[in-house]
């Protein structure tokens, strides 16, 4: 779950990344780029979630 | 607020005799700024870890400095306006794209460099030096010594170079405003996010490398409270900070941005404002939540708002600023207790919160305050760069780097802390260290 999370992280960078380059209209531009914003936040909170320690535990 | 034009590679004028000797005399008082962020994580460690964390900060700045010197100069490049190659440049879509700096190795020819190419070293130097010791207070009470020095190198040889070029040296974020019509380019001239963000991604992955500290997340219960054990090295900390603070956005501004002298003023103001709102908002929050004001969190407030004025200080109004703080000094406490409580993420510092998120936000506020149409986008670009490239990079080469050289010092250094262990010697010696059970 951990690794999942930050593989998915860069995926929304190159999202961003496309939009800049396939949309010149600002609008629509803008649109994507948040979309590839939401996909990193979505890798963020997977890779916060499998980080979770179990309690008790001090070491990873 | 006066339009910031495009920035482009290999563009600008000389700076003047006055610009050199301001810039220069504002980045002799800026690491202050370090030091008061170092100060700050000392006095939220524990007593029996005082000596090694503040040995450790002084212990990263030098590593950091000289493996910037040695290497990560060179990847980061020389800045756009200094009239050399700006660095490796690939072509998609028709536009430049440059990821990467070309400079010389071993700082070779810098003396005779123009004074603007020494002086963005010299502002370099002290912001790579920053960006490594944030991390270091989220570690605090396990991290040891040779680790941290060892991530500070890395920081320092490949991480810090790459975000430094892209937003100072030219590279494809600055440049977003010449090829993609998007405001004057990601703007970041006090490093909001090449600095805070950057550290405050380190921090996190520390921590997740690291794990909590020994008793902070018991079987039943809530988390153990680990309060900080000098809140006169936090609270005066955060007023050596602001000093630093307002000569490095200033500097900043000169170096990165052109502004005109008359325009340092408002930004000293801004920075003030950002810090001021923020800690006001942290005073009230603190006091509504628990009945009196946090001492702690206040500091992390102070601090919240400073980092976010990195990014937008010399862009927007004082009205904008005093906002931007109080939004920074109203979440930096409600984070830190999700991050601790629901999340069960240790941060003894507070990094995370203060350096991270709040070097996030002040990015994207200088977005949605800044007069410039597009600079919403090229902010959220940059943003996007720093959270989707450098948390996976930054947590990839932590974790090889575990591997070689262990983060977390072993059980039994942990329970008599980390100055006896690591140093043989305590920072207060003839005062009664507490045991971790008293915590309890």
């Amino acid at each position: 779950m951990k690794y999942a999370g930050l593989l998915v992280m860069p995926a929304g960078f190159f999202l961003t990344v496309a939009a800049l380059v396939l949309f010149p209209d600002p609008q629509r531009r803008l649109a994507f780029v948040v979309c590839g914003l939401a996909v990193e936040c979505l890798g963020l909170v997977v890779a916060v979630r499998g980080h979770i320690p179990a309690r008790g535990a001090s070491r990873p | 607020m006066n339009q910031i034009p495009p920035i482009a590679p290999l563009s600008g004028a000389a700076m003047s005799d006055a610009e050199v000797a301001l810039a220069l005399a504002l980045l002799l008082i800026a690491p202050l700024a370090i030091a008061g962020v170092a100060l700050v994580n000392a006095g939220l460690g524990r007593a029996r870890s005082a000596a090694q964390g503040l040995l450790g900060s002084l212990a990263i700045a030098a590593v950091s400095a000289v493996v910037f010197a040695l290497l990560g100069a060179a990847l980061a490049g020389p800045p756009p306006n200094a009239g050399e190659s700006t660095g490796f440049v690939f072509h998609a879509a028709s536009k430049p794209w440059n990821w990467l700096g070309a400079g010389p190795f071993l700082l070779r020819g810098i003396s005779s460099a123009a004074p603007h190419a020494q002086l963005a070293l010299l502002f370099e130097f002290l912001a790579v030096a920053l960006a490594a010791i944030v991390p270091w207070g989220s570690g605090a009470d396990r991290w040891r010594l040779a680790a941290g020095c060892a991530s500070a190198a890395v920081v320092a040889a490949i991480l810090f170079p790459l975000v430094a070029h892209w937003v100072w040296g030219g590279g494809w974020l600055a440049a977003l405003g010449v090829n993609f019509t998007l405001g004057a380019g990601f703007l970041d001239p006090g490093g909001a996010g090449a600095v805070h963000m950057l550290g405050g991604l380190s921090a996190l992955a520390v921590v997740w490398i690291a794990g909590p500290r020994r008793g902070k997340f018991p079987k039943e219960g809530l988390s153990t409270a680990m309060p900080g054990h000098n809140a006169s090295y936090v609270l005066f900390g955060c007023m050596i900070a602001l000093v630093g603070w307002l000569a490095w956005n200033a500097a900043g501004a000169i170096l990165w941005l052109r502004a005109p002298l008359t325009a340092l003023p408002v930004a000293a103001i801004n920075t003030l404002l950002s810090a001021s709102g923020a800690l006001v908002a942290t005073l009230s929050i603190t006091r509504f939540r628990f009945g009196k004001p946090d001492a702690s969190l206040c500091a992390n407030g102070w601090l919240a708002g400073l980092v976010a004025s990195s990014a937008c200080a010399a862009i927007v109004s004082p009205i904008a600023s005093l906002f931007i703080g109080g939004v920074a000094g109203l979440f930096t406490p409600l984070l830190v207790e999700l991050l601790e409580l629901a999340l069960s993420i240790d941060d003894p510092s507070g990094a995370i919160t203060v350096h991270g998120a709040a070097g996030l936000w002040g990015l994207l506020a200088a977005g949605i305050f800044a007069p410039q149409p597009g600079q919403l986008v090229a902010q959220l670009v940059g943003i996007a760069a720093l959270l989707g490239v450098m948390l996976p990079l930054v947590y990839l080469l932590f974790a090889i780097l575990n591997r070689v050289v262990p983060f977390r010092v072993d059980p039994d250094g942990e329970r008599v802390g980390m100055d006896l262990h690591e140093l043989g010697g305590g920072a207060y010696p003839e005062f009664v260290i507490h045991r971790d059970e008293s915590y309890r």
